[in-house]
Parts: structure tokens; C-alpha cells; sequence
């Protein structure tokens, strides 16, 4: 099915099971620790290939040079080892798609903890310890891992964000011309960390071979793209590689591309002629595989007397390993705001650390933190209220191309609700006024922006005997409440109760679909699922001898006219499409839209931050089941409260590594942190976006959270901190005298 | 995790002796933080003496002197749930909830946690210089990462931070720490000489003697005022302390202050509590005369003294 034009009524509008609160159908699943997770497909109950035995990963201990030579004699000697895969005995695999970072092979070594050998043993125990056995000698490299120090050699990204092609800087009307004559300005630099995406499944996969043919049991977001890409990296058909992952313990973007895991249970498992399961463990995480990139980014801003903007520039610099990306922190700046004149740019410096990668809502999440924070600025400059100052400078229209309109923007809608909902008429506009004990107290906001995408995703539908139904898909649940979606849009559509569909993820047998990511996967899984459904319904009229164009399905019967029949009666159908698009996202932006609302108390003797409470409106077309996009929303909330206020990955920028590379040394917020969330949704469906009129929510809940709670510490305190995360040492000595 | 032998033993003495014996050898009883070290191969003991069936270390009892004699095995859970230290002793049930998890404080007994090593990055990556894990190979903390880190009592070798918030309140309390050494005899250590400072000796955290087993902890009668323990961290729970302020403080203003989060050990200087009626500043003038803070944890001094202030206001409010 091609969804070329906006959607007219169909039958999800019925919203009988669509939109409603449904809880999670895997639910009970997650609550009984019964669902198979990646690591956990062995034993009587989950044991997906008997034998299995077990890999540890080894990663190197320098961050660039060579590995000169590895004794594995007394690691191979040690008790249930049943072999070893050395870097050195294994050229360098060709890249996977997404990724620049060497996975495995070869002696040169581009980053601290680059996987250099896997050893396989009959217990986790025997491997791990046979690994550390193991003395590599290296020869060691100076690196580049500073990026204050690197940043003026940073060059202007093209405009795919990489150093191949001519340096891209959007460049409307004349910029230093209206910053120069603005009357109110804002100019300041500020800095965001490096994050983990610290997911509470680490990256785990079991694999194993039958011939030429291989099954990859693991944690993935993106099925379709990994198959290949192990192909890809194994130098196999990819017909013969099968990858299987219904159930992920989080990725936020880690989890896109194939990594160690997967790769080096292949070859562990080629090597010892067993099925090998691996669990990178926790330390090696945030080394081995991908961060969020920190960046420097600098804002200028020129604004009439009325708030106005004249002048905006927004540019960022960031570093990558060779050949990697830049963080595209200043891509959501090019639509937020209306401005005539505009510069926009980003920058990337090229280092030695980690590679830096997606990580949820890439490029927005860090870029939002920035911008919206000097809005805020500018609001108290300006003397105007920082709601009003948004609401002043929105645009219905893409402010680079007027022509091109947004299908739905309803952002100042947002941000007056919030602002009502909120109780933002309590804010005293002057920082560091309000006292509630020893607590200053203060209130921020942001504005939450993200846009949509729309990308093919197909799906199988199966009408058993029984007259129930069977969803399948290679679609992926991280988490995020897929099978219950998929299963309602089924049901909507099939006119079936919701415990009459099941729902198969993860196998790349299924038909590919959009996979998980840039919350994306909503809104095109449940419309490739559409697609399938109309087909279904389709040869299921026609085998019932009913027309197709008025057949409706409702209550497990099918009618037209003044016939009925029960699904049941067509008997076993099958049908399978994809939802394929034309240009309607060209024609028309394509966005969700947020108002983040943020109260803070900071400690004035200790200065430390407590979240108080918050409340994000949310934009995001048809909402499918408020209570998963709930979810989803208040998980990245809390994902901008820890940008805000503590996590980071700590540079030694002598070894070329993050310093704190376990959960106890990289923090990010418990229960204790998070006291009280609320989300509200706009209904505004978008026809224009799929037939499911509906947007993600997945990255809009963390977009601007990161300001909103920046510019209430800075409404409590007065102290304004642009180095993020604003952790109590940044404020302390500027917070009023107590001693 | 390097293959080890496994014992179990009923009595302290034969515990003592066991390990005495066996220069590879370690007690075992929470197991918290020892596990986990094994499991990176920080620790590569090559025996474990399991101390958990021994009798008589898991009580709590009622001291002749007026105080309270807390046996080794006590947990976290059980010592600050316990009336008495609720009552008498609240600095010290403070401390202990401000630690940890509920699953760790159930497991983590009374002398495991006066034992818990650093929380220093550089001790838990075993690819980089550290001299309290490898002796003689560097600190790498001293010129890195060292926000979490030393302001005093440091040494060129190492600046790592005790970690612990329980021995904070047992400092300012002026605990005892009681063993049995390896010829059964015991020995009473006063807290103020448990924990060594690194000096030259990063890899030594305390003066026991291999096969010295705690037995109990003992605190003196109790010292009334207020009990204040105030853990400043970067979030608000399960996180270690940036700085923390165990404090008891008379209706007079006079009282007793010791610093957590600062040092190789508990930290408290008495002849600076004279001043504490004069104010927070006074107190830490004094207490921290001879920091050495770095670049990235320069700030916990001032953070001490306003912490420090925080706690003299409430306990005058």
C-alpha cells in the first residue's frame, strides 16, 4: 500500500480499541520473568539450541596503537576453555552498516576497549577467567581524546553531517547584519557531556550454526538492517543468516547497529563447533560500543523589543573516531523557530574516542538542552514571560522553504495548556526569589520538538481457523509497547477483540519493517500492520462472496449488506503488504511538538538539585494507546532530568577512555530522583502522516526536558550553568552566603 | 574470577587462624563488595574463609559501660532498625540508610562494611596505573578523573576516598573496633586508628593484620544532643557521598563533627570542634587546613563548610 495521500476515514477512526488504555499484552510476560530476553534462551524452559556454551569478551586496554602480541597458552590451558578467537588470527571485518568503529580483527586498535579476543568455555565463570589469562603486548599510540583542545581544528560538516562532501551551512538573509542591529541579544557558548545509554540489558546474543546457515538469538532494535549487516561483516548471503529478537531490555539507539556480541558469538561459535551465548559485560559498554557525543555549541540570538527573533545562529561542534558523524545538534533549529535571518551550522572534530553514535533523539536531545536554554536568556532579557516569547516566534511553515508547510503544529497549544495546567502564573519572572525552607525553589519550561519520519514497514497477517488472528513482523519491542499497538491495530482493523490477535516480533524470517528507532516505529509498524489488515479483509470478503468496499468487520463478523458471516467461516487466509510512501512528508513537515514544564528545588547550603515535579503537553497525532505513549513520555523525561543533572561520561584525556564505565561510576536518576510526572496529550491526528494519522512519541518525551529543568535551577538560584549536567560544584560558590 | 578453596568456619578463632595461615586467604561474610571485586579480579583471593556461621557476632547487646556492643555479622538492616541505636544512637542509623540499596543493607554486615574498598575509577579499571590495586604501578587518579576523589590526607601515591557512610557516624561516636588476632588474643582499635590514611601504602585501608577478624564494634554511653547525618550526592539515592557530615550537637551549640567523602578514612579532627559554636567556617578552617585538594574536587570544600552550616542551622531550629 502507498499512503501518497492524506488519510480519509478508515476503520482505526472507529477508535474502539485503538487509542484506548490498554495495558501491556507482554505484560504478565515481564512481570513473571518469563519472557525469553536475549541471554536468557537456554534452559528446559527457553532453550532455543541445545549445548550452549559460553563467550567473555575481551577489550583492549589502550585507546590507539597496535596490538604487538597476545599469549592465550595459559588462557587456552584453563579449565572448560574450548577455544579462543584472537584479533590477531582474524582480519579486520569489513564495517557494518551504521558503524565506523572496528568490530573485530587486525592488530590496530581505534579505540579503549576494542573487542581483541572471545574465549568460549562450558561456564561464564571459566570464561571470564580464562580472559583475563590472556597478556597482550601493545604498542601504543598518541591519540586525540580532548575535544575543548580539538575544537578549533573542528571542520564544517557536510550536509549528511560527515567531512566527504562541501561544508553545509544553512545561510538565510543576512545573519551578522541583523545580530549587529538587534536590539536584544543573546551570544553564549555552551557545552553538553557524553552519555551511555546505559540500557538495563547489555548487549547479549547466542549464536549458532547448521551448515552455511546461522540464527543470531539476540537484543536488537532494527532486524532487517542487522541481518544484512552481519552478512555483510561475515561475508555471507544474507539468506543465510537469521537473527531472532522478540524481546529488548532497552537500546535508546545502542542497540540499532550489530555489534561485539553478535559478531563474536558467530565466530566463537564457528570456532568451537557449539552454539555461543555472550552478554558484554557492564564495563565494557560504554568503551566498546557507542555514546551520545558531547558537544560545544554556541547561540546567538537578535530579537526586537517584542520579542521578536531577527537573528538566530546555532552551530555545534562535536567529535567522532575517522569517517564517523557528527551529533546533529542543530538540525530541530532549522524548523523550531521563525527567524529571517538564519545560520546554522555544525562542526565535527575528528578523535580517538569511542565512537560516538544515535542515542535517543539524537542530535535534538543535546541541541534542545542548548537552545532552549538560551531562549530562556533571552526571555529575561527581553523582560517577557519565556511562553510567550515561543509562542511569538512560532511558524506553521518550514522556516527555510515557506512554502512547505507543517501537516500539524500545534505547539502554541501546548505550551499555553501546559502553562495553565502547570500553574505558571505562580512564577515569580525574577530568579532566586521564592524560598521554601532551606529550598530555593524555581520553575522552567522548554519546548519539546521532534519530527516524524515516515519509512516502509511491512507486516503478516494470519487468519486462523479459529477466526482469530496472528500479527507477524520483524518489528521489535525495546520496551516500548509494540506488541500491544500492533495487536490493537489488528484487532481495530479485523473487528476483532484484543485477546483474538497474537503478535510474533523479532525474526527476520517476517516481513521487515520499520524497526525501532527515531521513534519511528509506531506510526509505520502499526501502518504496515493497516496495510496488511485491508488486504486480509479484502480476501476475506471475497472468499465470503461480500464486497470489499463496504464489508464491515465488526464484533468477529463480517457484513455487507444484509448478509453476515463470522470471521471464522473464510476459513485460513493469509495476506502481507507494507506501507510504502509517497511525498507527503516532502510536501508537508512532518513533527510532534511538546511543552516541558519543569519545578526544581536546590538546596541553598549544598546546592544540590531536587526535580520537584513535571508535566509535558504532547503533540504527536493520534495517540495509540495513551497509556504505552505514557510511558514512553515519562521515560524520556527522566532521561532529561539525568542529562540535566548528572550524567556524563568522564574523559581521561591522557588513556582515551570514559573513566566511569560502570552504573555505579555513571549515574543516572533512581526513584528517588523522579517524584512526580505528568503527561498530557493533544488530540490532533495528522491524515497527512500515515493512515494510522499518528506520530511518535518515543524521543519527543526527552527533547527540551534537559532546558526545562536547566532554566527552573536558574529561576531558583539566579546562577545560570551552561555546562551540562549542572551538578552542584558548577553553582555552588555563586548561591547565596549561609556560612 | 580465579578458581579459590571455600571453608566455612563456627568459631572467630578458628577463623583467624585460618586465614593467618594462608597468605592468599580472605574472610568472607556479606560478601557486597568482595564478590564483586573478585569478579573483576581485583581481589584474587585464593581462599575464603566464609564467617557467617559464627556464633555469637550477629547480636546486638547492651555494653556494661552503658554502650552498645554490635556484633561483626550484624547487618546494615538490622543495626539501623535497632531501638536502641534509633534512639540513642541516630546519627548512626542515619548514616547506614543513607548507604546503599535495601537489597545491599540486608546482605552487608556490620565489620564487611567498615572494610568496603574505594569507589576510585581507576582501582576498578585493572588496565590503568593504580597503587592501591597494583603497588608501585601509579596513580592515574591523581592527574585524572578525580571529582569523587581526596581533598586530605592523601599522599602522592593515591587519593582515593573511603567510601562508606556507616563509619562516619562511627567515628564521630567514637567507636571501638574489637578483634581476635591470629594467637586468639584480641585487641580493642580505637575508630580513629581503624583506617590508615595511603601514605606509602595505598594497598593497606586499615591496621588489621592478615587474620585479624572483627569480632564487634562497640559504642560508648550515649552522647544525647541531635543527630544529624547529612550526605550531599549527585542524585538522590544510591550514590556516593561527594561530602558527607556525621554530626552530634548539644543544646549549647558544642558538639562532635566528622567528614565523609573526603579522605582515606573517617574524617574529624576533635580540636576543631571547639569552634563549632562559632559557625561552620570556623569548624573547617581548621578541619581542612591541610587539604590538597585538585582541579575537580576543589569544591568539596567549600561544600563541606556549607554543609556543615546546613546541619548547624537545623540543629538550631
Amino acid at each position: 500500500m502507498k499512503f501518497e495521500q492524506a488519510a480519509g476515514t478508515n476503520p482505526i477512526d472507529r477508535q474502539k480499541i485503538i487509542g484506548q488504555p490498554t495495558s501491556r499484552i507482554d505484560g504478565p510476560l515481564k512481570t513473571t520473568g518469563t519472557a525469553p530476553y536475549a541471554h536468557e534462551r537456554h534452559g528446559p524452559n527457553h532453550g532455543v539450541v541445545p549445548n550452549q556454551s559460553y563467550g567473555y569478551i575481551l577489550g583492549a586496554g589502550i585507546a590507539k596503537g597496535r596490538v604487538a602480541s597476545m599469549d592465550t597458552q595459559e588462557a587456552a590451558r584453563a579449565p572448560g576453555v574450548l577455544g579462543i578467537v584472537t584479533t590477531l588470527e582474524q582480519e579486520l571485518l569489513p564495517p557494518g552498516q551504521g558503524i565506523v568503529a572496528n568490530i573485530f580483527g587486525g592488530a590496530e586498535i581505534r579505540h579503549y576497549h576494542q573487542a581483541i579476543a572471545v574465549v568460549m568455555a562450558e561456564t561464564f565463570e571459566q570464561a571470564r577467567a580464562a580472559a583475563n589469562m590472556i597478556r597482550v603486548d601493545y604498542d601504543r599510540a598518541d591519540g586525540r581524546f580532548d575535544l575543548a583542545t580539538l575544537a578549533p581544528q573542528a571542520r564544517v560538516a557536510d550536509e549528511s553531517g560527515k567531512l566527504k562532501g562541501e561544508p553545509f551551512k544553512v545561510e538565510v538573509g543576512d545573519f551578522a547584519g541583523a545580530f549587529a542591529e538587534a536590539p536584544v541579544t543573546v551570544d553564549a557558548t555552551y557545552t553538553t557531556a557524553d552519555e551511555s545509554h546505559a540500557m538495563m540489558e547489555p548487549f547479549a546474543s547466542i549464536a549458532a550454526w547448521e551448515g552455511e546457515k546461522l540464527t543470531v538469538w539476540t537484543s536488537n532494535q532494527m532486524i532487517a538492517w542487522s541481518k544484512g549487516s552481519l552478512a555483510k561483516m561475515l561475508g555471507m548471503k544474507p539468506e543465510n543468516v537469521r537473527l531472532d529478537s522478540p524481546f529488548i531490555g532497552g537500546g535508546f539507539g545502542a542497540k540499532l547497529w550489530v555489534r561485539a556480541d553478535a559478531v563474536l558469538a558467530a565466530l566463537g561459535a564457528k570456532k568451537v563447533g557449539r552454539p555461543v551465548r555472550i552478554a558484554m559485560q557492564r564495563p565494557l559498554v560504554a568503551n566498546n560500543t557507542s555514546h551520545r557525543p558531547a558537544t560545544i555549541q554556541q547561540v546567538k540570538l537578535g530579537a526586537t523589543p517584542d520579542g521578536r527573533l531577527t537573528a538566530f545562529h546555532h552551530s555545534s561542534t562535536s567529535g567522532n573516531l575517522p569517517g564517523g558523524d557528527v551529533e546533529v545538534a542543530t538540525q530541530q533549529s532549522r524548523l523550531l523557530y521563525a527567524a529571517p535571518n538564519r545560520e546554522i551550522f555544525m562542526k565535527l572534530a575528528v578523535n580517538d574516542l569511542p565512537e560516538g553514535n544515535a542515542m535517543r533523539a539524537p542530535g535534538e536531545a543535546p541541541g534542545l538542552m542548548v537552545l532552549e536554554m538560551a531562549m530562556d536568556e533571552l526571555a529575561e532579557k527581553l523582560g517577557m514571560d519565556p511562553v510567550e516569547l515561543r509562542i511569538v516566534n512560532d511558524t506553521q511553515v518550514d522556516p527555510e522553504k515557506p512554502e512547505r508547510p507543517f501537516s500539524e503544529r500545534h505547539l502554541v497549544e501546548c505550551l499555553r495548556r501546559g502553562a495553565e495546567e502547570f500553574g505558571w502564573n505562580r512564577r515569580n519572572p525574577k530568579p532566586a526569589q521564592v524560598r521554601d525552607g532551606r529550598w530555593l525553589v524555581g520553575m522552567g519550561m522548554a519546548t519539546g520538538f521532534r519530527n516524524s519520519m515516515a519509512t516502509k514497514s511491512a507486516a503478516r497477517v494470519r487468519l486462523q481457523r479459529d477466526g482469530s488472528l496472528v500479527v507477524e513482523t520483524d518489528m521489535t519491542d525495546i520496551g516500548t509497547g509494540t506488541y500491544t499497538i500492533l495487536a490493537q491495530t489488528a484487532a481495530e482493523m479485523m473487528g476483532l477483540p484484543l485477546d483474538r490477535v497474537t503478535v510474533r516480533l523479532g525474526d527476520s524470517d517476517d516481513p521487515a519493517s520499520a524497526g525501532s528507532g527515531g521513534q519511528w516505529g509506531a506510526a509505520n509498524s502499526t501502518s504496515g500492520v493497516y496495510a496488511a489488515c485491508v488486504k486480509l479483509r479484502t480476501a476475506i470478503a471475497e472468499k465470503l462472496g461480500m464486497d470489499p468496499t463496504t464489508a464491515d468487520f465488526t464484533d468477529g463478523e463480517v457484513r455487507a449488506g444484509n448478509r453476515s458471516a463470522r470471521l471464522s467461516d473464510a476459513g485460513e487466509l493469509m495476506a502481507e503488504d507494507r506501507i510504502e510512501f509517497g511525498d507527503l512528508d516532502k510536501q508537508y513537515q512532518q513533527s510532534t511538538f511538546a511543552g516541558h514544564f519543569c519545578e526544581v528545588a536546590v538546596d541553598s547550603y549544598t546546592g544540590e538539585v531536587r526535580v520537584h515535579r513535571m508535566l509535558a503537553v504532547c503533540e504527536a497525532g493520534r495517540i495509540l494507546n495513551p497509556v504505552t505513549a505514557r510511558s514512553q513520555v515519562i521515560g524520556g523525561m527522566t532521561m532529561g532530568v539525568g542529562s540535566a543533572l548528572m550524567e556524563e561520561l568522564a574523559v581521561d584525556t591522557r588513556f582515551g577512555l570514559f573513566v566511569n564505565h560502570d552504573l555505579a561510576g555513571y549515574e543516572v536518576p533512581v526513584h528517588a530522583d523522579i517524584p512526580h510526572q505528568q503527561v498530557i496529550f493533544l488530540d490532533h491526528p495528522d491524515d497527512k502522516a500515515n493512515p494510522l494519522k499518528a506520530k511518535g512519541v518515543g524521543e519527543l518525551g526527552l527533547c527540551g526536558v534537559g532546558a526545562a529543568v536547566a532554566n527552573a535551577i536558574y529561576n531558583a538560584t539566579g546562577v545560570r550553568v551552561r555546562d551540562y549536567p549542572i551538578t552542584l560544584d558548577k553553582h555552588l560558590e555563586k548561591l547565596p552566603q549561609v556560612a | 574470577m580465579r578458581p579459590f578453596t571455600y571453608q566455612r568456619v563456627a568459631t572467630a578463632a578458628e577463623a583467624a587462624a585460618a586465614v593467618a595461615g594462608n597468605p592468599g586467604a580472605k574472610f568472607l561474610a556479606g560478601g557486597t563488595n568482595l564478590l564483586d571485586l573478585m569478579k573483576l579480579e581485583i581481589e584474587r583471593p585464593a581462599h575464603l574463609v566464609d564467617v557467617q556461621d559464627i556464633e555469637g557476632l550477629g547480636t546486638i547487646e547492651q555494653a556494661e559501660d552503658g554502650g552498645l556492643r554490635i556484633g561483626a555479622l550484624v547487618t546494615n538492616t538490622t543495626l539501623a532498625a535497632n531501638e536502641r541505636v534509633r534512639r540513642d544512637y541516630g546519627v548512626l542509623t542515619r548514616a547506614i540508610v543513607a548507604g546503599a540499596s535495601g537489597q545491599l543493607r540486608n546482605k552487608a554486615t556490620t565489620a564487611g562494611n567498615l572494610l568496603q574498598r574505594t569507589r576510585c575509577p581507576y582501582f576498578y579499571d585493572p588496565n590503568l596505573p593504580c597503587n592501591k590495586r597494583n603497588p608501585g604501578s601509579g596513580c592515574a587518579a591523581l592527574e585524572g578523573y578525580s571529582r569523587q576523589l581526596a581533598v586530605i590526607g592523601s599522599s602522592d601515591k593515591c587519593i582515593a576516598t573511603y567510601p562508606g557512610d556507616m563509619a562516619i557516624a562511627m567515628r564521630v561516636l567514637d567507636a571501638t573496633v574489637e578483634t581476635v588476632q591470629p594467637d586468639g588474643t584480641t585487641r580493642a582499635i580505637p575508630f580513629a586508628e581503624f583506617h590508615r590514611l595511603p601514605g606509602d601504602e595505598p594497598e593497606r585501608d586499615n591496621v588489621l593484620a592478615h587474620g585479624e577478624l572483627i569480632t564487634a564494634v562497640t559504642l560508648p554511653r550515649p552522647l544525647g544532643g541531635k543527630h544529624f547525618y547529612q550526605k550531599v550526592r549527585d542524585r538522590a539515592s544510591y550514590a556516593y557521598a561527594l561530602v558527607s557530615v556525621a554530626a552530634v550537637i548539644q543544646p549549647d551549640g558544642t558538639g562532635r563533627v566528622a567528614f565523609g567523602g573526603v579522605a582515606h578514612k573517617p574524617w574529624r579532627v576533635e580540636a576543631a570542634e571547639a569552634a563549632l559554636p562559632q559557625g561552620a567556617a570556623a569548624v573547617t578552617a581548621q578541619v581542612f587546613a591541610d587539604a590538597r585538594p585538585t582541579e575537580h574536587n576543589r569544591f568539596k570544600l567549600p561544600l563541606a563548610t556549607r554543609a556543615l552550616a546546613g546541619v548547624l542551622a537545623e540543629a538550631k531550629g
